[in-house]
């Protein structure tokens, strides 16, 4: 018997290669004959000419758009045609500066809410009304009164990512064990020595669950902004090929941004592991 | 230098040609023979009495006598550098991928900015709404617009009130119909009841023209049909998805259609106003008078693109410049098809239509006058305008004459025409009266 892990490994594989011979079978070219002039064929795109609509594109010419992309990735050929790699980058660098914001403003902000029951009850309405608000129902509202597209883009980042981690933090806070704060009481430590050396450890595991969904939201919100003020990044390239139509490079774009959430997730997953405790 | 000019006007029989610029000749030839009239005019402002000077003497004789008593030479220098440095050079322009951007998009590629001492980025942006904050934030110094636009955000509809202007128009014509493949028998508008059209602005051209379509053939486009306002990449997936009937959007778009098999070109919006504007290159007011001089010269580089995109041999190079990823993004073929004026109409015909788009940059008063009635007509505008002041004060036809003038071109005397929409004459002079005439409006 093999172990677990590489079971699951050959499944996954299996998956995968089910997944891709469905996906070439349903989009291999249905034929037919042409049915125009040869002059107005060259005019139209394969499909066309033959009475049909353009198609789905294959795996395999998805597979050789990636390749194309990955093997030139930073390329710029002027601000409006950069590489992937380009466009990635500055789409984590988006990410990364409204993140950024997001966690210097909410971890401390959950801190004093979790701290004072008073402020829990008195700050949880407006957290439940501006929580599920949408980042692109925000973006009218910064493009307007920040008038820049880029400051913009990082304030929905930072306003859409900073709730989960409030919420954690604040519950995380909240929930510390009272025994653990009364002996610290009683060995007399001062107030800020017990919410760095006692409340911060025990609270730890639970704001870094906060900041892991908070990172997955940023990513999922920039691709959204970016689609929508257009100039750089990951969001604007798949907008870009949209505009072209071409659901092959879409596709492609897709694929990038699966990869790069999964890392970023990872990522802060890796750190959460080290602050974690059992008790 | 001086030997070039001259040889260049003895092979012109040695009078000097007046008006329009020739074809073949090359930039510093047409300056220095625009210097060249001037003077000649301010010495003899008769023009009879002019050309029977030069007939008389020759026009080389008669350069180097006026030579010796006026730097020619000089002045044409000045002349070539223009009448003051632009006072910012690195400009921001912000662009839609379409073809209506034609001029300001190849004035890059093909250096037409560079030219006139301009560093200008033009940026690529995803919709009408997004490309007016950007430039009302200062972001883009000026931008490519929906030629209703500027007059919208002038009169604060749909928009805080800005004073906005349009030095030149981009393009006229260039826009069609597309209508679903499904459609094909049905190409008659009065069979359209409960067709869901896109347009991609409610204040633009097309908004106006699909409602006057329909209008004239007895839909009320409010109520009989239903108009989106749609970003024109989205109209060829929706109406693939079969989300929509049809749509009056710009090219590439209606070509995209044809090339992706989803729709055919039922009609091209020229077939109901042949010379109707569509996009216009825009500016703030403040950016006119703050930055006179880089106004000029960014609009001097538009004048020139426009004028280059106007000649029929020069349309397949452009397409070629304007198709890559960098600009418009879009198979070669289908940007040529709407450049060039032969296309594939989507039911197996081949068109021929030179003038399918043309570019034509004198922003006419009564292209403002008609825009307004429009916009009055459906509601939008709830006021009364004073059309005239409005079209004068956003439509800088003065401005425009001059500078064609300046560039060698010829604009045209007046600022104000009529012209017919639909086989229907408008008369600018009579606005109201217009507007009254139409049995289907809001207002």
């Amino acid at each position: 018997m093999m172990p677990l892990g590489l079971r699951a490994a050959a499944v996954s594989l299996f998956l995968l290669a089910l997944l891709l011979a469905a996906w070439h079978l349903a989009t291999l070219p249905a034929g037919g004959r042409q049915a125009v002039s040869d002059e107005y064929a060259k005019l139209v795109g394969a499909a066309a000419a033959t009475g049909q609509r353009s198609a789905m594109p294959g795996p395999l010419e998805v597979g050789a758009k990636l390749l194309e992309h990955l093997r030139d990735p930073f390329y710029d050929r002027g601000p409006n045609d950069k590489g992937i790699g380009v466009q990635l980058a500055y789409s984590l660098g988006r990410v990364l500066s409204g993140f950024a914001l997001a966690a210097a403003t909410a971890i401390p902000l959950g801190f004093l809410i979790g701290m004072s029951p008073l402020a829990y009850r008195a700050l949880d309405p407006f957290v439940q009304v501006l929580r599920p608000i949408s980042p692109l129902a925000w973006m009218p509202l910064a493009l307007y009164a920040l008038k820049d597209s880029h400051a913009s883009a990082v304030f929905v980042i930072f306003v859409c990512s900073m709730w989960p981690m409030l919420i954690n933090t604040a519950f995380g806070v909240a929930s510390v064990r009272r025994e653990w704060i009364q002996v610290a009481r009683t060995l007399e430590l001062r107030p800020p020595a017990l919410a760095l050396r006692v409340v911060l450890p025990a609270a730890a595991p639970t704001i870094f669950t906060g900041m892991r969904i908070s990172i997955g939201i940023a990513w999922l919100v920039i691709v959204a902004a970016e689609m929508l003020v257009g100039g750089t990044g990951i969001g604007y390239f798949v907008w870009n090929e949209w505009n072209n139509l071409s659901i092959a490079n879409i596709l492609v774009g897709i694929f990038a941004i699966g990869m790069v959430g999964m890392g970023l997730d990872q990522a802060i997953g890796r750190i959460a592991r080290l602050v974690s405790y059992a008790e | 230098m001086e030997f070039d000019d001259k040889r260049g006007l003895q092979a012109r029989s040695g009078v000097l040609p007046e008006g329009r610029a020739s074809g073949g000749e090359s930039e510093e030839a047409r300056d220095s023979r625009i210097v060249e009239q001037a003077v000649l005019r301010a010495l003899f402002p008769n023009a009879r009495m002019r050309r029977a000077f030069l007939q008389a003497v020759g026009a080389a004789t008669a350069l180097s006598a006026l030579e010796s008593v006026f730097p020619l030479g000089r002045a044409k220098e000045a002349f070539a550098q223009g009448a003051g440095r632009p006072e910012k050079t690195k400009l921001s322009v912000g662009f839609i991928p379409i073809t209506c951007a034609t001029p300001i998009i190849m004035a890059h590629p093909m250096g037409f900015y560079a030219k006139h001492g301009l560093d200008v980025e033009i940026v690529k942006t995803a919709g009408w709404a997004v490309i007016r904050d950007k430039t009302l934030a200062k972001e883009y110094d000026a931008a490519h617009m929906l030629s209703p636009m500027p007059l919208a955000i002038t009169l604060g509809v749909g928009a805080n009130p800005v004073p906005y202007t349009i030095p030149a128009i981009e393009n006229v014509n260039g826009q069609a119909v597309t209508l679903s493949l499904k459609h094909k028998e049905r190409r008659d508008p009065k069979t359209w009841k409960g067709f869901r059209f896109a347009v991609p602005f409610d204040y633009s051209i097309h908004n106006y023209l699909l409602r006057y379509l329909v209008a004239e053939h007895g839909l009320d486009p409010d109520r009989d049909i239903q108009i989106r306002a749609v970003p024109p990449p989205e109209m060829v997936a929706n109406l693939r998805a079969d989300n929509l009937d049809g749509f009056l959007g710009p090219d590439p778009f209606n070509q995209r259609a044809v090339y992706d098999g989803v729709g055919f070109i039922h009609m091209l919006s020229k077939e109901m106003w042949d010379g109707h504007p569509c996009c216009a290159f825009a500016a703030s007011r403040e950016f006119v008078t703050t930055l006179p001089n880089t106004y000029r010269a960014l609009v001097r580089a538009i004048l020139d693109a426009t004028a280059y995109a106007r000649r029929p041999e020069n349309r397949k190079e452009i397409a070629a410049a304007i198709a890559p990823a960098n600009y418009l993004n879009q198979p070669v073929t289908v940007v040529e098809q709407v450049l060039t004026g032969v296309f594939a109409d989507g039911l197996g015909n081949i068109r021929r239509v030179p003038d399918r788009i043309d570019f034509d940059p004198f922003p006419w008063h009564s292209f403002a006058v008609w825009i307004l009635t429009q916009m009055k007509r459906w509601g939008q505008l709830k006021a009364d305008v004073d059309y005239a002041r409005i079209a004068r004060e956003v439509f800088l036809a003065t401005d425009a004459a001059r500078l064609m003038r300046e560039a060698g071109m010829t604009p045209p005397e007046a600022t104000m025409k009529s012209f017919a929409v639909l086989g229907k004459t408008f008369d600018p002079a009579q606005p109201e009266a217009y507007l009254r005439g139409f049995a289907i409006r809001r207002s």
